[in-house]
């Protein structure tokens, strides 16, 4: 079953969720963020974050110290925490001389990862002598834009996407933050900005998204090429891809170990297995088609559209999937990081829509997620 | 005024080799793939073979080589073969073709777009639609993105 929930026409650039789901912060393709609390089965905005001066190009929320960290295309990050019932900002200088693309806290939420377009990713922690958040750089060999991160289970690692083509895995250890991390099929030395791999799937493409499996020996990427690619670490970097019919996939995301759901610019969440030998395959799209309700054959509708509207055909011009325009974000909403429940997909089209699983299986014949 | 406020010799100026932060393509060269077999292609087509010539002619795609010639021999024989069926024929033919394959028959229909003789686009256009039925707009976007061009 889908839930539905629209913010208005503007685009949404990108959401997040807090804990437990009751409140949830948005960026509605502008310099602010929005911040809404369920109540009475509306979303109630109680407060806007608006310290940015440019685009909010990412928002992420860290569920356990309930701090939210914003970066925009203004060059900054602010990292917000709860004072009373609004929202203080504290900046974060991330030395960069070109816009932020994407941001995400680290699992256990003591530094976050900053992409940007200045080929650099920032690895920020908090400086408790100084009071202030530090930020250290990962440059080489990052050749363009980075343009989506994940962080590794254990903390340490980062995936990065990038518009160079490539997917690779840093090291983000700090080593004043940090214990020493135990060695993983990734590789052993970890020092900060260690390149532990770097991936291609020999198509072009940039890479739009990136996503560690949660137990953070896969890694999926999709690009602008229309592909879905996984790589395996447990198994020799085992690399799978998939070349598929869609347009291209904006945001790829793990619900299982062994599932992945994709969604861009066809405007529909599609679900992929990627089995235990290593095969990538498509499962199905979670949208299925309703029939349009189409009501009694009346000559007088269609020359009323026809006048109203100029249509010829009594279709409309909407889609007919859920999302009326391209998805370009794809979160967990319940659920833990191995078996997620619910996941939320956010648009071009001003809408956020819940994705049930369970209720989506018994209703789609072909949808196991496995 | 002078004469040089009115030169505009600027405008012609590439500003972005001057960037030192621009993206440097690293294409290696790569002539493992040096095209189809010229030879044998012909005379599968002789013998009205059309499927098979197809197939061979679409292997090895000179995809990597910066040679002109060589891409432009490959090109020049994937269209005679393609011009060769009857429209009818287009859609079984596609139909034996794998997932990779018909990505690189794609990028040889747009190429063929490109340099049009007598009656080939016609032509050219419904073995695009027969593609597009099989592989959807995915093999469209790979032809568009991918930076390894036939």
């Amino acid at each position: 079953m889908t839930t539905t929930y629209s913010f208005g026409v503007e685009p949404i650039s990108c959401h997040a969720w807090n804990k437990n789901c009751t409140e949830l912060a948005i960026s509605p393709n502008s310099s602010d963020v929005q911040v809404f609390r369920f109540k009475n089965g509306r979303w109630d905005m109680y407060d806007v974050l608006t310290e940015h001066e440019q685009h909010v190009t990412s928002i992420d929320w860290a569920p356990e110290s309930n701090r939210i960290v914003t970066c925009g295309a203004d060059r900054n990050a602010y990292v917000w925490t709860l004072n009373g019932s609004k929202w203080k900002p504290t900046l974060v200088i991330l030395r960069i001389n070109r816009a932020a693309t994407c941001v995400k806290w680290s699992p256990l939420e003591t530094k976050f990862a900053v992409g940007s377009g200045a080929r650099l990713i920032s690895v920020c922690y908090f400086e408790q002598e100084n009071n202030w958040w530090v930020s250290k750089h990962i440059k080489k060999p990052l050749r363009s834009t980075v343009t989506s991160i994940d962080w590794h289970p254990n903390n340490v690692l980062i995936a990065a996407g990038s518009s160079d083509f490539k997917a690779r895995v840093f090291s983000g250890y700090i080593k004043e933050l940090d214990e020493k991390p135990a060695s993983t099929p990734w590789g052993k030395k970890m020092t900060l900005g260690q390149l532990m791999a770097e991936f291609s799937n020999g198509g072009g493409g940039w890479v739009h998204s990136v996503s560690f499996s949660s137990s953070g020996n896969k890694l999926a990427w999709v690009g602008h090429d229309s592909c879905l690619s996984v790589v395996d670490a447990s198994r020799d970097m085992l690399m799978a891809s998939i070349k598929t019919e869609y347009l291209p996939f904006l945001s790829c995301l793990w619900v299982t170990e062994n599932s992945i759901v994709a969604a861009g610019h066809d405007c529909l969440p599609v679900v992929f297995c990627h089995d235990d030998n290593g095969n990538l395959s498509f499962v199905e799209r979670l949208d299925i088609k309703t029939e349009k309700a189409v009501g009694k054959f009346s000559a007088k509708a269609i020359f009323q559209s026809m006048d109203k509207r100029g249509e010829r055909e009594g279709t409309g011009s909407d889609q007919d999937t859920l999302h009326q325009n391209a998805i370009t974000q794809v979160a967990v909403h319940s659920g833990t990081r191995d078996t997620v429940s619910k996941i939320s997909t956010s648009g071009i089209d001003g809408q956020l829509i819940l994705w049930d699983f369970k209720a989506l299986e018994s209703q789609i014949a072909n949808l196991k997620i496995v | 005024m002078s004469i040089a406020t009115t030169s505009t010799k600027f405008r012609s100026v590439d500003v972005d080799q001057y960037n030192e932060d621009n993206y440097q393509d690293e294409q290696t060269e790569d002539t493992s793939t040096s095209g189809p077999d010229e030879n044998q292609v012909n005379q599968l087509l002789n013998m009205g073979k059309n499927v098979e010539a197809l197939q061979l002619a679409l292997k090895n795609p000179p995809l990597g080589t910066k040679n002109q010639a060589v891409k432009d021999r490959a090109i020049a024989l994937v269209t005679r073969v393609l011009l060769s069926f009857k429209s009818s024929e287009i859609e079984k033919a596609v139909g034996t073709l794998d997932k990779d394959t018909t990505d690189v028959l794609m990028k040889y229909i747009y190429r063929g777009f490109e340099n049009p003789v007598d009656g080939s686009s016609g032509l050219l256009l419904t073995w695009h639609e027969k593609v597009f039925a099989s592989a959807g707009v995915g093999s469209i976007v790979r032809v568009l993105t991918d930076r390894k061009r036939v």
